[in-house]
């Protein structure tokens, strides 16, 4: 390389740090935003965990008497125990019928589209909107389902979907998750799904494989990052359920479907507790960290063969 | 063989349609008992939108919370665009120090569950002044949004070739001509997504302003509608319930199917690459 004159490269170093200064200040906003809403919570969701901090009134310093007190959360350990089963039948059930579905819309034919779009369009909706249609949908005062099963023979008399049992609220909560996430799901693992080539399909059907061994040699080893990642949605997903526990069910009968994040907002704005509240959501936090980084070391082993 | 084929094909399309009307049924429904006669409700005899009218008046009225909605959907989907295009501008054409740490921390907004951020963000709000404000409610909806709408945008940027926007220097635009005039064009499908995705979210959103709004004159219309199905004491108003439903889901499914292949797009290049 020829050595540049000395006015060139000082023009040069100039613009540089002006084009240096230009992604600052397109940067800025966004590092705003994430600063004032997203870093200094993170960082006062800590401190306000050491303090005795009441709704209204000053903060007194207390720790660790927050998190010495989840222990004796009795309402807290019992959303634990329902929250881990919950999102473990969730994301079992969850996966099979996303995966069944995309698995169903894979090839282009005729009609396609449609089922595609059809399996898709509760996703559109709001998840609080879906809980309020299933509320009414499963209510014994107007919802379709005890009629239509009675008139099957199916039951005898109508069924409290929601409010009748432990575990025909857990199934109803379980049945709304389904159809609203379900079409959502299929469309990330579509994506993945699309993403194989023909031709590995040809050379092995060429080679003889049948269909099941073309599923379990090609497919599923092929589909393991995107199978990952629809994973840790589901599970984060789950873990961290709301909506559908405070709406559908309002976390009974009997708090048997009350969630952990239904436990924060308790304590932060029914026993007016945010200090108790931050303990719980840092402790959620680290579970769910902790969780992540061995799900990414998973995703990680996964890629390396496959060759990204 | 044609006769295998023809049970296949006919197995195909029944399994198919079942699936479908079990997906499209409840939604359908809907529609249907929100405008159906129904005993004991604002539509008794015959069809019509008497459970709508009804909904109108409820609480602090109808037109109030769809204002409350629509403010709320139009701050979030504006700022998180704003936000996200000139970020995503920055991260796929400029270096400056702090760039990689920045990208880091807008990714690890997914990382951190919501809850742990909403108890805090309630006592932030209010130190900032913001707190029970449509405005301070819209601004964590877009904290929310970045980190997708700032990944799409990103990418969208770095599709378009770099020789468009050095031609233009040359002949001596500035970085900021450069983005309004000849990359904006270019990134518009990647805008649309990012529009589309914020205003899904914002419009339905129900956990962060049921915790950050307090006073029911500015709550948003899902908040509101929980409220009716909470507090009515004795018999709930179900068919009234699913006029609200109607007026929650309508907006949302037809933006969705209008700009179905945006939304797609925008989903298949997030999920591949993230």
């Amino acid at each position: 390389m020829a050595a540049p004159n000395a006015l060139f490269s000082r023009s040069a170093a100039a613009r540089r740090s002006q084009y240096q200064l230009a992604g600052i200040a397109y940067a800025t906003p966004a590092a705003l935003v994430v600063g004032v809403f997203f870093l200094v919570p993170l960082g006062l969701v800590l401190w306000m965990s050491l303090h005795q901090w009441p709704l209204i009134g000053d903060p007194t310093f207390n720790a660790p008497a927050n998190y010495t007190r989840i222990r004796d959360n009795a309402l807290f350990i019992d959303a634990v125990w329902f929250t881990l089963k919950y999102t473990i039948v969730v994301t079992i059930l969850l996966f099979a019928a996303a995966f069944g579905l995309a698995m169903l819309v894979q090839r282009p034919r005729p009609g396609v589209g449609f089922f595609r779009t059809a399996f898709f369009l509760p996703g559109a909706v709001g998840f609080a909107t879906a809980s309020l249609l299933f509320y009414g949908l499963l209510s014994r005062d107007l919802g379709p389902l005890n009629p239509i099963l009675s008139a099957l023979g199916l039951i005898g008399k109508p069924i409290s979907w929601v409010s009748g049992s432990p575990n025909l609220a857990l199934g109803s909560s379980i049945g709304l998750v389904i159809w609203r996430w379900a079409g959502f799901n299929m469309l990330i693992l579509l994506t993945g799904l699309q993403a194989i080539p023909g031709e590995v399909y040809e050379a092995a059907r060429v080679d003889g494989a049948s269909r099941w061994q073309q599923f379990t040699r090609i497919t599923l080893p092929l589909m393991r990052p995107t199978i990952a990642l629809v994973l840790i949605l589901m599970i984060t997903g789950s873990l961290l359920a709301f909506d559908q526990f405070y709406i559908l069910t309002n976390g009974g009968p009997d708090n048997s479907t009350t969630s952990v994040v239904m436990v924060i907002v308790r304590e932060a704005f029914t026993r007016f507790d945010l200090g108790s509240a931050a303990a719980v959501s840092v402790l959620v936090l680290a579970t769910l960290i902790v969780f992540n980084v061995v799900q990414l070391r998973v995703l990680r082993r996964g890629d390396r063969p496959a060759g990204d | 063989m044609r006769v295998q084929q023809l049970a296949a094909r006919t197995g195909y399309y029944t399994t198919a349609a079942a699936l479908a009307i079990v997906f499209l049924f409840p939604l359908v429904w809907a529609g249907w008992a929100s405008v159906k006669p129904t005993p004991g409700s604002g539509q008794q005899v015959g069809y019509g939108f008497g459970n709508f009218i009804k909904l109108a008046h409820y609480g602090k009225g109808l037109p109030t919370y769809l204002l409350n909605s629509t403010l709320i959907a139009a701050i979030a989907v504006a700022g998180t665009l704003v936000v996200a295009t000139l970020a995503g501008y920055a991260f796929a054409r400029f270096r400056f120090p702090g760039r990689n740490l920045l990208f880091l921390a807008i990714l690890a907004i997914l990382m951190v569950p919501y809850p742990t951020l909403l108890i805090p963000l309630y006592v932030l709000l209010g130190w900032l002044g913001l707190q029970n404000t449509l405005v301070g409610l819209a601004l964590v909806l877009t904290m929310f949004q970045l980190p997708f709408a700032t990944f799409i945008m990103r990418n969208s940027f770095e599709a378009v070739p770099r020789e468009l926007d050095e031609a233009a220097m040359v002949d001596g635009a500035t970085t900021l001509a450069v983005l309004t005039r000849i990359l904006l064009p270019a990134v518009r499908p990647g805008l649309i997504t990012v529009g589309l995705f914020a205003f899904l979210a914002s419009w339905s959103d129900f956990v962060v302003p049921l915790i950050l709004i307090s006073s029911p004159d500015k709550f948003p219309l899902p908040v509101a509608v929980v409220n009716m199905q909470q507090q009515v004491f004795g018999s709930i108003d179900y068919a009234a319930l699913e006029a609200g439903v109607v007026v929650l889901a309508a907006p949302c499914m037809v933006l969705f199917l209008i700009l179905q292949r945006g939304y797609v797009r925008g989903f298949m290049s997030g999920s591949l690459k993230g």
